[in-house]
């Protein structure tokens, strides 16, 4: 029994397990010492990622080689969208905050399958490892970009080989955090949490967790295919053996289209959380809430084709797609029309993770918009490949995703960690985020609307201009992400004690204490009201 | 936390978690399947003639063993359900011989092959045409794939196999044979979809 209580009553960081030090956090199947495995891991990416990023900027302050040749360039980009897309913002929301909190927010006391869950966090390092070793060993790093396209991943002399395969055991470890989730939101519901009473970040996880399980398959088995043919020469994609490029893209993209909304639909649901607490109202429409992020997540499927407009496809084949494309803007639009009404005549506390979440709306509907002129056939052939494409990604996937990361960060901060941070210090960060971002990656919607070509280390004088703001924005961006982490990392130590519910909020990880003890709750919850019961 | 996965037990959630990667392990195959219409609609004549050279007896063969095989697993859940634990581990190990079976079956099959000098990257292969080089291509790796898959499901049924020999697994907790089981009925499905599309189908 007094082992039984005790794991009732500490706090899951201090509970002493069968091991000690770092082992206790490695070998530990508890889903919250795993979601913080997968903060520092995936932080760790995203600051070498961003290092990258804030290099190739570099490089591209003037024309001409500033401090990299061409082949570096080319290495860089690619090695900073693997680590980006399949390190930082695929596994980001939903292995960090998705395994720290599911379990929570649903009133169970882990994970389906524990056990499972700490090996997917190792299939994670195996494969982020794989993708680092491929940078120093064999001839050279991979030059392909990150989607690997056909034929060149097979002819080019870059060590393809690691980077392909880390990305396929990535793709595993997703897969497995996707079902891990499925089976934990039928099987584990506190009593009374019926569907309709489930909050809405679970919500969005749970439709990522489907895509995950029904996507990622299709790119392993494509990255498989480019395995085989670098090391077997079968003739899949190589037209030299009556192979077809074309239906390498079309497997790329449909896993790698879906794999956007892996990333945008738990960044939704965290948004749905901290504006609803932040305003102290319930969320407005709550069923469109939940049927949006399901028709996101279904309609998703069927878009992939809007990433090869330019390849070579039937007519109705590029309408059918642009149609489609459009369609999705819809249930995306009714979200953000959602969360505004959710703040109208609703008692606004203005707090750091308030503000990300209006920065968050903000980028992301930039970025949705330059999605749809994207979308649109005509516009597309005049900018496919240009760095408006660039811009109009970075605005979904950091300004979308990265935003609502770091919101929830500030959001659940204290829950995870039971100390608050210096919100002066948090907000200066977000500013200088906020402006770096948009001077960063605005200029690049009118270089690339100009003509500017994306993935080359050189251009054309007349592109200096934009170029030297934009560069200019990276410093900006990249010290507000430093500002942000060093003072979270500073509020570890010098924080104030966080009570179990600093904002207000009504979803039940308020209500067990912060940091959370080893078994979440001291009594299983029972739900008897909607997740966001506002007076 | 070792103490609540041990004292936890739902089974219908490590089934239905079973059931979910059975999902992904079909699209995995269903990624090739697409590529292989493509190419077969593109190569209709040297994928008929290719068809031809297959040995229809070894495919219809290894069918047979792989149903007989589904069929001793299925039987082995029944008889763990009624205690009857030898005829469990009897029906267990016919499972894994035919299994086995199937593997040197594949294993002559292919050498038969590659003897031939038809195999990926073959210098023949290739100056027999591009429908060949793909026919070839597919069905060494859709059949390799199957086979490691099978290979995957003989380690699994191993243990579980190790398992009921040690009684960790018996008539109340079976959870686990019952997966193995789902398994092995996953592999036997994609080979129903594979000896048509490379034997059959001429």
């Amino acid at each position: 029994m007094s082992v039984q209580e005790s794991m009732q009553e500490t706090s899951y960081l201090e509970y002493k397990g069968k091991h000690k030090g770092i082992f206790s956090w490695i070998f530990s199947t508890d889903h919250k010492r795993i979601g913080l495995l997968y903060l520092f891991s995936i932080m760790s990416f995203f600051i070498i990622g961003a290092t990258l990023g804030l290099l190739m900027k570099f490089e591209l302050i003037a024309p001409g080689k500033t401090i990299m040749t061409a082949q570096a360039y080319n290495a860089f980009f690619t090695l900073h969208g693997i680590i980006m897309i399949f390190a930082v913002v695929i596994p980001g929301l939903p292995a960090v905050f998705g395994n720290f909190l599911l379990p929570i927010m649903i009133g169970a006391k882990d994970v389906a399958f524990p056990r499972i869950n700490l090996l997917s966090w190792y299939l994670y390092v195996a494969g982020v490892s794989l993708v680092v070793i491929s940078q120093f060993t064999g001839q050279g790093p991979p030059d392909t970009g990150w989607t690997f396209y056909a034929p060149y991943s097979f002819r080019t002399a870059g060590n393809m080989l690691p980077a392909v395969f880390g990305a396929f055991v990535l793709g595993f470890s997703s897969i497995l955090t996707g079902l891990n989730f499925l089976v934990t939101i039928h099987r584990m519901r506190a009593p009374g949490m019926t569907w309709f009473k489930m909050p809405l970040f679970p919500w969005s996880l749970y439709a990522t967790a489907w895509v995950q399980l029904l996507a990622t398959p299709i790119i392993g088995i494509t990255l498989l295919m480019i395995i085989a043919e670098r090391t077997l020469h079968i003739g899949f994609f190589d037209p030299t053996l009556g192979g077809d490029p074309l239906l390498y893209q079309h497997l790329f993209w449909t896993y790698s289209h879906p794999a956007v909304y892996i990333m945008i639909l738990p960044a939704m649901g965290a948004i749905s959380e901290i504006i609803t607490t932040f305003s102290h109202k319930t969320i407005f429409g709550y069923k469109f809430m939940v049927a949006s992020i399901l028709a996101i997540a279904f309609v998703g499927y069927f878009v992939w084709g809007h990433h090869m407009f330019t390849s070579g496809m039937s007519g109705t084949a590029l309408y059918t797609f642009s149609l489609l494309t459009f369609l999705v803007a819809i249930p995306s639009a009714i979200k953000v029309f959602n969360w505004i009404s959710t703040m109208h005549k609703g008692s606004i506390d203005l707090q750091t993770p308030f503000y990300w979440a209006m920065a968050f709306i903000f980028v992301f509907m930039i970025g949705g918009f330059s999605g749809l002129i994207l979308g649109s056939l005509a516009a597309n052939v005049h900018l496919h490949n240009t760095h408006f494409v660039v811009a109009h990604f970075h605005f979904i996937v950091f300004g979308g995703t990265g935003f609502a990361f770091f919101g929830a960060m500030h959001y659940w901060f204290p829950k995870i960690t039971g100390k608050m941070y210096d919100t002066k210090w948090a907000n200066i960060g977000l500013i200088l985020f906020f402006v770096g971002f948009i001077t960063l990656y605005g200029p690049m919607f009118y270089l690339g609307f100009k003509g500017m070509p994306r993935r080359y280390y050189d251009y054309d004088e007349v592109f200096h201009a934009g170029n030297i703001i934009s560069t200019m924005g990276s410093w900006v961006l990249y010290s507000g992400a430093a500002i942000i982490i060093i003072n979270l990392f500073s509020s570890l130590k010098s924080g104030s004690k966080a009570p179990a519910d600093p904002w207000g909020g009504k979803t039940l990880e308020w209500t067990t204490a912060s940091p959370p003890p080893v078994e979440n709750f001291e009594e299983t919850p029972v739900i008897t009201k909607g997740p966001y019961d506002y007076k | 936390m070792s103490l609540i996965t041990e004292t936890h037990r739902d089974d219908l959630a490590s089934k239905t978690g079973m059931w979910l990667f059975l999902f992904t392990e079909m699209l995995l195959f269903g990624g090739l399947f697409i590529v292989y219409s493509v190419y077969r609609f593109r190569n209709p004549e040297a994928f008929h003639q290719a068809a031809h050279e297959l040995s229809v007896f070894i495919g219809t063969a290894n069918t047979i063993i792989l149903l007989i095989s589904s069929s001793t697993i299925a039987m082995s859940v029944t008889a763990i359900q009624k205690k009857n634990k030898k005829l469990a581990l009897l029906l267990l190990g016919i499972t894994i011989l035919l299994g086995v079976a199937f593997l040197v079956n594949k294993y002559f099959e292919w050498g038969g092959h590659i003897k031939e000098h038809i195999y990926p990257g073959s210098s023949v292969l290739a100056l027999r045409g591009q429908g060949d080089v793909l026919f070839y291509g597919l069905y060494f790796f859709m059949t390799g794939l199957h086979a490691l898959h099978i290979i995957i499901g003989l380690v699994f049924i191993g243990f579980i196999t190790v398992f009921i020999i040690k009684d960790k697994i018996d008539y109340s907790n079976f959870a686990l044979l019952e997966n193995s089981g789902l398994y092995w009925h996953l592999v036997d499905l994609i080979w129903i979809f594979l000896f048509p599309l490379f034997y059959l189908i001429t």
